[in-house]
């Protein structure tokens, strides 16, 4: 299943450990909304790179593609092949279940489960087949601390989780993508519905986290993009036009599309 | 004079009275039933009432076996349509593909609105004899039978409203779920069911009070004898329901005899277990939504 990755229209950033690799990856839903055309590009381990570009362009289209949620979807065709680590995950054997542990997502509107906070965060973990009480207390508190949560919630685990604020929702969800200790963790415009306060706290644990896992962020602004990015990828129209270093496609694009947009000429 | 609309002030009102005019009727029929059936208590002695012999001709008026037949056919009922009803609702809501979905929904609504004495028919042609021959008893017409029949009136209920339920979970949860490694079942049993949780226990409760309130089938194929049941066996005995006893008796009874007020007082107790029922599911759904409103606040 495995092999090396020597395409040479893939574009990868010079002297990094590519941790996902996705090959000519075509998507189409069947009413013919957002799809991907011919999409190849490496992503780096321990880094952020950030998918953006103005909406319906397929950005959430790749993200779901990456932990197969998309199956859930309407989708006519796919083709290509998306590597992790050198393994398929388009396969039609792979185990799915697994990969999205391996594979955390964290959507746009927090989804909070009907349960307690504390349910919210083993709720992954029992899944997984994890029994010990042990582990899973000190897997909650590290987790919530990586996503800057413990302090407000330590004192209230057995209250449900509805009642915590906007804020505090999306940080236990990102809590409870990391908890599973996942590989990757996928953000569809994690900070959308959030006050500058509660967006500031989540980029700065992405920040944080991104010494740990392969974080792929899709953007509610280009201002988010510009501030979080290590690597950027402008989608347009399902297609990668520019990928690059972030501090490079925001400050000086190589792509007329790409300038237009950063700039705001369209979008 | 202000600008005064007629339409404005009237509508309102109309609103307001069909409004009120429910709770009217509601306890307007309670007082009738009360006026009716409590001479009864006075009448008959309390110890014929709580006696297990019903045979109004020679005065005994004994309503355990009564009650007893309906909780052994409704509980019967109840068994077997909560989780058949309930696995249809999660079928047709989080398994079943979209085409099958549009075919099955409309079929089971319409199913629940078979009129009940069809369902009377085919449970003395079809599974009367089916009981009878199967289970090599001297009758087919048992609380089972009923329980059976009452059961699948009370699928469609079930299913219908449990399935607006499920369908109303935002996708979103299941999404969440899946994306954590739940698999689809660990997706339905633990996020989405508890989701639903307060619709769920609606359609249960509705499908209970369905099949508590029948009468046309269950006096079609229980029987109809006025014993009390004990024990397993029971259920393959014939018995009576308080509805049937009402409905076949009512029409040959003098109006404002001793008998006319037992039959009125049967309806009083039926009417106090509905109402139990609906308070019962009123306070749990009441509890949920005071205790959501409370964290949205």
């Amino acid at each position: 299943m495995s092999r090396e990755i020597t395409h040479k229209t893939i574009p990868t950033q010079e002297g990094l450990e590519n941790k996902i690799v996705i090959e000519n990856l075509n998507v189409s839903y069947s009413d013919g909304t957002e799809s991907l055309r011919n999409v190849s590009l490496a992503i780096p381990n321990h880094a952020i790179t950030v998918l953006f570009g103005p909406a319906g362009g397929g950005k959430s289209t790749l993200l779901r593609t990456i932990n197969r949620l998309n199956d859930l979807a309407d989708v006519v065709h796919l083709s290509g092949h998306i590597w992790l680590d050198g393994e398929d995950l388009l396969d039609p054997r792979i185990d799915v279940i697994a990969l999205r542990r391996r594979v955390g997502m964290v959507f746009a509107r927090p989804v909070v489960l009907p349960m307690t906070i504390l349910q919210n965060m083993t709720y992954g973990l029992e899944l997984a087949g994890i029994r010990s009480r042990d582990y899973m207390e000190k897997t909650v508190e590290r987790s919530l601390r990586a996503a800057a949560l413990w302090d407000e919630v330590r004192d209230r685990l057995k209250e449900p989780a509805v009642a915590l604020s906007g804020g505090q929702q999306q940080r236990l969800c990102l809590a409870r993508v990391l908890a599973l200790e996942p590989e990757v963790i996928l953000l569809d415009e994690p900070t959308s519905g959030l006050d500058p306060i509660s967006t500031g706290k989540v980029e700065a644990s992405l920040q944080e986290l991104k010494q740990l896992y392969t974080i792929i962020l899709v953007p509610h602004s280009i201002q988010q993009a510009a501030r979080t990015a290590d690597y950027a990828a402008f989608i347009l129209n399902g297609q990668l036009i520019e990928y690059t270093r972030g501090k490079k496609i925001f400050v000086n694009p190589q792509e007329q599309r790409t300038e237009d947009y950063v700039e705001g000429r369209f979008g | 004079m202000q600008n005064f609309s007629w339409r404005e002030f009237i509508i309102p009102c109309l609103i307001k009275v069909s409004g009120y005019s429910a709770i009217l009727f509601v306890g307007l029929i309670f007082l009738f039933l009360i006026h009716e059936g409590a001479p009864a208590l006075v009448e008959i002695p309390v110890s014929t009432l709580f006696s297990i012999r019903w045979y109004p001709i020679e005065s005994n008026f004994g309503i355990l076996p009564l009650i007893g037949g309906t909780v052994v056919v409704t509980l019967g009922a109840a068994i077997f349509a909560i989780p058949l009803g309930l696995a249809t609702a999660i079928y047709i809501a989080e398994i079943a593909p979209r085409w099958a979905r549009e075919i099955l929904k409309p079929l089971v609504e319409v199913l629940g609105g078979l009129p009940s004495v069809m369902l009377g028919f085919l449970g003395i042609l079809v599974v009367t004899p089916f009981v009878r021959t199967t289970l090599d008893i001297p009758t087919g017409l048992t609380a089972f039978t009923g329980a059976l029949i009452l059961g699948a009136m009370a699928i469609p209920t079930i299913v219908s409203v449990a399935e607006d339920a499920l369908d109303a979970v935002p996708r979103t949860y299941r999404q969440a779920a899946l994306a954590l490694g739940a698999t689809e079942w660990q997706t339905i049993w633990r996020v989405t069911l508890p989701a639903a949780r307060s619709g769920v226990l609606t359609a249960m409760m509705l499908g209970i009070g369905r099949a508590i309130g029948e009468t046309m089938t269950v006096m079609m194929v229980t029987g109809n004898a006025p014993i009390l049941p004990t024990g397993l066996g029971a259920l393959f005995r014939p018995v009576r329901t308080m509805t049937a006893t009402i409905a076949a008796e009512m029409g040959e009874v003098a109006n404002g005899s001793v008998h006319y007020h037992a039959l009125f007082l049967i309806g009083i107790i039926l009417f106090l277990i509905s109402l139990v029922i609906n308070i019962a599911v009123a306070s749990v759904v009441f509890r949920q939504r005071k205790r959501a409103e409370r964290i949205l606040s």
